[in-house]
């Protein structure tokens, strides 16, 4: 190959020191971000993106309401911070429009939205830090930022990246191996597996793909154990806190009948 | 071939996310064990979004769930609550969800022929028709062309208010009421706001604090603390005047009421940080420790004071 890093070396590592099938270290913080609804900070490796979601509530414009479902408002915003080489990127950025526009449509069909029409539903990405799999990460930290409001959805949706190195697929890849690699992002519902959203911008060989897919797939099933670790950890930290001060409650009342 | 995660080294410690890390190989589902152990001790317990819980054969669909080839399935994060045989999820964080009867406190957003749209964090504005209000000079007139043109003298944009959820529209918003002596335009105070779920249904919403703070927890979460005014000076039914319900000026406050204020609020902001719930008894016990803490009103908001004001009120128990 002509690149000039070793994308898989011949003890089959890559050049972060993964295997072929070995995802990044993945963190997940629920805490509330300021005065959002729901927000969640998600970590892929270095790629670091900021969730926050807002609604449902009554729309910005009349215009924009639908009769009988919620509107989901996705914007996308890069820090000009979060890459290598600094660098400021508008908001009508096409690349930028594209992402929002694609976690969108993946949203639409899983966020029950016909409970709430006449609504809408703000979901506000920031990128904080960008090393491969932007893409992956911004759905993942959607899902959780969704849930984390209370906002009913049928399922989880996770996303992976995959990548084909001349015939070893490889999982979750960094910018580097971006670069080099033909890439599709998955994003897959692990409860009855359906898939969300499969996106390519490269080519790839139709006999790798089916491969790929079915990794990224089983992938997204582990990245699920997690994000659903972190989901139940939240709310039990939060039923805990609630539960706590219920004896207080029933002594208070007690003291009041007296 | 397995999937695992890598030991990347991680700098960040986050305390939201108390989780261990997956060990490497670990096959099954670490978390499907929750049908006994994991048990909250009021019986409830948490669960997530595409959770089969049961079979829609022997149980009805509430809130919260979805039906799904014969299965009950949760769509949002929260605690199950089972009644006879219908199961609903209750989301341990949402928007306001209202009920008719319900107290809350609300912002006006906008004016429209003959209503107002008022914001009560709910999932779209809530509706005050000009015939719900009390209109100045005496509680039965009838509303006149002359009341329509001169709405914003009632409510205008940004003025809050306190109602009660009359009923709801085909859509869902809902709509509120001001008629009742108690209810209308508020001033002498400030507005703090709290995770609707922590404000639990009271035998009164209007809690008159021993330090001279009255406080009306809406159920909407939005939390007024004022000024303590005495029922004597409310006005009665014979005395009910333009001037001072839908009064936009505020009354003289010491010093001591506004510090008061102040360390009402930062104390419903600590209890809402931390998640626990509102009752008049825990708020005054709350102002009675900071108080013989001797400390500034905003040495309140640093998190070590916050964490032992919490400690203490739960240990009290």
């Amino acid at each position: 190959m002509g690149s000039r890093v070793e994308i898989l070396n011949e003890g089959g590592y890559r050049s972060d020191g993964r295997r072929q099938f070995e995802l990044r270290d993945i963190t997940i913080n629920l805490a509330q971000q300021g005065q959002a609804d729901g927000s969640a900070i998600i970590t892929h490796g270095l790629t670091q993106v900021l969730v926050s979601v807002f609604g449902p509530r009554e729309g910005k414009l009349r215009s924009q309401a639908i009769h009988d479902r919620a509107n989901i408002n996705v914007e996308v915003n890069v820090a000009a911070f979060s890459t290598g080489e600094r660098r400021r990127r508008g908001r009508g950025d096409k690349r930028i429009l594209e992402i929002g526009a694609t976690i969108k449509s993946t949203f639409e069909p899983v966020v029950q939205t016909a409970l709430y029409p006449r609504t809408q539903i703000d979901v506000y990405v920031t990128v904080l830090q960008q090393d491969g799999g932007l893409l992956q990460a911004c759905i993942n930290g959607t899902t959780l930022a969704l849930i984390n409001a209370g906002i009913p959805m049928l399922d989880f949706v996770c996303a992976v990246t995959g990548g084909v190195h001349s015939t070893s697929p490889m999982l979750d890849l960094t910018t580097l191996e971006e670069n080099d690699v033909p890439h599709v992002t998955v994003a897959m519902m692990p409860k009855t597996g359906k898939v969300a959203l499969v996106t390519m911008e490269t080519r790839l060989h139709v006999d790798r793909f089916e491969e790929i897919f079915r990794l990224a797939g089983e992938a997204g099933k582990v990245l699920h154990r997690e994000m659903k670790g972190a989901v139940m950890g939240r709310t039990s930290t939060l039923v805990n806190a609630m539960g706590s001060q219920q004896s207080v409650d029933k002594d208070g009342d007690e003291q009041m009948m007296e | 071939m397995t999937i695992s995660f890598s030991s990347f080294p991680t700098t960040n410690d986050y305390s939201g996310y108390n989780q261990p890390h997956h060990p490497h190989n670990v096959s099954e589902d670490v978390y499907m064990d929750l049908d006994e152990g994991h048990n909250q001790p009021d019986g409830s317990r948490p669960t997530w979004p595409g959770e089969v819980l049961t079979s829609s054969q022997d149980y009805m669909r509430g809130h919260g769930t979805y039906v799904d080839d014969e299965e009950v399935i949760a769509s949002v994060a929260g605690t199950i609550e089972r009644v006879n045989k219908l199961v609903t999820v209750r989301a341990i964080r949402s928007r306001y969800n209202a009920e008719v009867g319900d107290l809350v406190v609300g912002r006006i957003t906008e004016v429209q022929p003959r209503r107002w749209k008022v914001d009560a964090n709910g999932r779209q504005d809530a509706v005050l028709m000009l015939s719900s209000v009390n209109l100045p000079g005496g509680v039965q007139r009838r509303k006149l062309e002359s009341d329509e043109l001169q709405m914003r003298n009632f409510f205008e944009e940004g003025d809050l208010l306190v109602a009660e959820v009359q009923g709801f529209f085909s859509d869902g918003a809902m709509s509120l009421h001001t008629r009742s002596l108690r209810y209308g335009k508020l001033r002498n105070g400030q507005l703090v706001t709290a995770p609707p779920i922590l404000v639990r249904r009271l035998k009164t919403h209007f809690i008159v604090l021993p330090c001279g703070v009255d406080l009306i927890l809406g159920l909407n979460g939005y939390i007024w603390v004022s000024k303590h005014v005495k029922a004597s000076e409310q006005e009665g039914e014979e005395g009910f005047d333009a001037e001072g319900v839908y009064s936009n000026v505020n009354d003289d406050i010491d010093e001591t009421t506004r510090t008061a204020i102040s360390r009402v609020s930062n104390i419903v902001r600590i209890l809402a940080s931390h998640f626990v719930p509102l009752t008049d008894t825990l708020l005054t016990e709350a102002y009675d420790w900071t108080v013989d803490q001797e400390s500034g009103v905003k040495n309140l908001l640093t998190e070590d004071f916050g964490d032992a004001l919490v400690t203490s009120l739960v240990s009290r128990s």
